[in-house]
């Protein structure tokens, strides 16, 4: 089999199971941060109980990202060493940056924030969680400007064994869909992470809509996503319109546009991409609306595919399907805020069995949207690695594909293996109602109760 | 900038002085993987665990800045070593999968926790191997074409690299048995003298047995460490291991607690220091130097920035996070 393909697939396969991990934790670690602030402002015990129940999730879910990150640091080197060599100069020193100013931070005052309650005291610790979820943001900055740099290169220059050297850091770092891409995926975490919460607080508050854990928790959650999701329909436009205008190929390739329309073009809204005859097949659409809303003008000109090589163009159906299924995901998100929103009004928010349903099909909404569009954004750069400037093919390491196709398998199993196990265990932890003296830190002292009192299938359910 | 700084000397220093971090912070977390098909299920295998649970994430760490920093400023080098070390470098990934997760999972079990502690000491087990494998990998040397690594996928198979793999597990059991000494107390602590015993053992043997091998392999190693003048200064070295040996028997004997786990640290620092009169100045040994692996002043002068401020307030806080932790850890747990 092709190298390349095998490649392709296991980096594929790493990121899109590795990004599920942090994207929780940036997102949980702020929430744990604003649980903990509540906390010590309010003095009421139901925050600590939240904090402490949601901390042992980050914990479980904070760990399989370490290690898949880990990985990811270097399969650069190891399956795009030709990339590593060119790009080395400019990428590595923003993953350097990474490392050094979120990385350790993160991991340094974990310890601290998982077990030291006791140990440093109230306002020591709470420096410690502020800290995790500054790390969190901190680490999306440096890989996301990485990242964009890599969509929409700048500030850089080329050297005689043929390496991208930085001449402008600043250009580089705030290349120009960094600023677009950080708002999208901040939002995403916040977003992710509120569905999750409320998914398990709609499923508390159906058991017991009494529980006051539950109540604030899942109150919190639609209050969050009643906030975030309009945002990030407008930042998701708005990252739309800067792609058009740095990377055509890829936009085109969401709207499934082949041939230009000087005169407005229409949006497609379902169909299926024929990359062989240059057309959407059993098309729905809808008059001049891709034109309104890429040009903000109903006969604003677009061009098309076909006004560029096809050798440029990446694979049309997998762009223009997981685009829509994004887009399609953030409008569910919407309905549901709304849906909350209007139970809030009319004073039914806890006593709304529906909502509460409807909210748990949406808790891993957020997690799938985000692959959607990391998959929208990844495959639509193709066929490059440095978009315009090094194509995917002339990137890959000097191996051989059996040794390729070896560590593929090794990856899938122990992934599966390895994280399934780990959401099991987050979601039997979820799954546990958080009542009044959760176990955690404080109780027992720095080492995690679960020494003592493991939440295992062996400790009967005291919601 | 450039004319002023040895900009890449600085960034191999830095490099060294991450991944000497690495090989002992997370070599005494990993050497406590390895010793705990020694300690029976239960409550002591809690304890071992615990004494590294705060630290291990920022141990690990380490490796994480070794790796980025290679990339970010010897980009040849990382461009060449990671296909050539290809089938290593991804078992110690996959191993430190296992062993990672194994932190967190293990206490979300107990009807699997079992398997936990297998993946926690296997995983261990086998990252040591692998880095092990890895550093005699290097100093074997890989054959490199233009800017390419140009052998196959099992090069790095030889009797010297499983050596070097076979010692690394030993001298990380050494550095893990050391510090159970330190933190740990009765029962346990005398199970921990007596794996210091053993590890320290082999260690040994070790040592010398890869200190023997290198001299031998392709490359410059034999004039680097036997010819004169040079030798009046290499000697040292096996010079002061063999004395710090001596003072790690005599410590363990006396039962001096904190005594043979910074006996250990201070020998590995000095076969580091071995490892580098080796190969410095080449950063692929015989084939690439520091100076020609190195990305532009423009990168490794921006990065150097950054590191001046913050690893030395990484490594305050890390400081810190031992400090918090410090002292003996109970059988249930700290408290």
């Amino acid at each position: 089999m092709d190298p390349l393909i095998l490649a392709r697939a296991q980096f594929g396969f790493t990121v899109a199971v590795h990004i599920i991990f942090p994207v929780f934790s940036i997102g949980l670690a702020s929430y744990l941060a604003v649980l903990e602030t509540l906390w010590l402002k309010t003095g009421r015990d139901v925050y600590l109980q939240l904090f402490k129940y949601w901390l042992k999730i980050f914990a479980t879910g904070f760990a399989a990202g370490v290690v898949s990150g880990l990985v990811m640091s270097y399969q650069f080197g190891t399956n795009w060493s030709v990339f590593s060599d060119k790009a080395g100069p400019v990428i590595g020193p923003l993953m350097a940056y990474e490392v050094m100013s979120a990385f350790f931070l993160e991991a340094g005052f974990l310890g601290v924030m998982l077990f030291g309650l006791e140990r440093v005291g109230k306002r020591l610790h709470y420096m410690a969680t502020l800290a995790v979820a500054v790390g969190t943001f901190i680490s999306a900055f440096w890989i996301l400007s990485a990242n964009s740099w890599m969509q929409t290169p700048q500030g850089y220059g080329l050297n005689e064994v043929g390496q991208f050297v930085p001449l402008d850091w600043v250009a580089v770092i705030f290349n120009p869909s960094f600023p677009y891409r950080l708002v999208h995926m901040v939002l995403a975490a916040y977003l992710t992470t509120a569905l999750a919460v409320g998914a398990v607080g709609g499923f508390h508050l159906l058991r017991d809509r009494a529980n006051p854990a539950s109540r604030i928790m899942f109150s919190m959650a639609m209050g969050m996503i009643a906030v975030v999701a309009p945002l990030q329909i407008f930042a998701g436009d708005a990252h739309g319109l800067n792609t058009l205008e740095h990377q055509p190929t890829k936009v085109l390739a969401m709207e499934g546009d082949f041939d230009a329309h000087p005169d407005g073009a229409p949006l497609i809204l379902f169909g299926w991409p024929n990359m062989d005859e240059a057309r959407v097949d059993y098309a729905i659409e809808i008059p001049k609306l891709s034109s309104l809303i890429l040009k903000h003008d109903p006969n604003g000109a677009l061009p098309g595919l076909k006004d560029f090589p096809r050798a440029d163009w990446p694979v049309v159906p997998v762009v223009f399907w997981s685009f829509r299924a994004m887009v399609g995901l953030g409008f569910a998100m919407l309905a549901l805020a709304l849906a909350a929103l209007w139970a809030r009004i009319r004073g039914r928010l806890y006593d709304s069995p529906w909502l509460h349903r409807a909210a748990m099909v949406m808790g891993p909404a957020g997690f799938a949207a985000v692959v959607c569009g990391w998959v929208t954004t990844e495959v639509g750069r193709q066929p490059y690695t440095i978009y315009g400037l090094l194509r995917t093919e002339h990137s890959a390491s000097p191996l051989a594909s059996p040794a390729l196709a070896v560590s593929l398998a090794a990856f899938a199993i122990v992934y599966f293996s390895v994280f399934s196990a780990g959401v099991f265990y987050m979601l039997r932890l979820m799954g546990h109602a958080p009542h009044p003296g959760e176990s955690g830190p404080e109780v027992l002292g720095p080492v995690r109760t679960a020494s003592q009192t493991p939440i295992t299938e062996e400790v009967p359910h005291h919601g | 900038m450039g004319s002023m700084l040895d900009l890449p000397l600085i960034w191999a220093g830095l490099i060294a002085f991450a991944v000497f971090a690495y090989v002992v912070l997370d070599g005494f977390d990993l050497g406590i993987g390895i010793l705990f098909p020694f300690y029976p299920p239960g409550k002591a295998r809690d304890t071992l665990m615990n004494s590294v649970a705060p630290v291990w994430d920022g141990n690990e760490t380490w490796l994480v800045l070794g790796g980025g920093g290679l990339f970010a400023a010897f980009p040849l080098a990382y461009a060449i070593l990671m296909p050539a070390l290809y089938a290593p470098v991804i078992g110690m990934l996959l191993s430190l999968v296992f062993r990672g997760t194994a932190f967190e999972f293990r206490w979300r079990t107990n009807r699997g926790r079992w398997a936990w502690d297998v993946a926690f000491s296997a995983g261990s087990a086998m990252a040591a191997l692998c880095q092990g494998i890895i550093l005699g990998a290097i100093l074997q040397g890989v054959p490199v074409e233009g800017r390419a690594y140009a052998g196959g996928w099992w090069d790095w198979l030889t009797p010297f690299s499983l050596l070097t793999g076979v010692s690394v597990v030993a001298g990380y059991a050494l550095l893990g048995a050391t510090w159970l000494v330190m933190k740990t107390e009765a029962g346990l602590q005398d199970r921990a003298y007596q794996m210091a015993w053993r590890a320290g053992a082999i260690t040994l043997v070790a040592i010398v047995a890869v200190s023997g091998a290198t001299p031998f392999l392709d490359g410059h190693y034999w004039e680097r460490w036997f010819t004169f003048p040079s030798i009046l200064a290499t000697a040292q070295v096996p010079l002061v291991v063999a004395i710090l040996t001596a003072a790690l028997v005599w410590t363990l004997k006396a039962r001096k607690e904190r005594w043979p786990f910074l006996l250990t640290l201070a020998i590995y620092a000095l076969c580091f220091m071995g490892l580098g009169i080796s190969i410095f100045p080449d950063i692929v040994p015989g084939r690439v130097s520091i100076w020609e692996a190195a990305s532009p002043p423009a990168s490794q002068g921006f990065m150097l920035i950054g590191a001046g401020i913050l690893i030395p307030i990484i490594l305050t806080y890390t400081a810190y996070g031992y400090w918090v932790f410090r002292g003996k850890v109970h059988e249930a747990g700290y408290h």
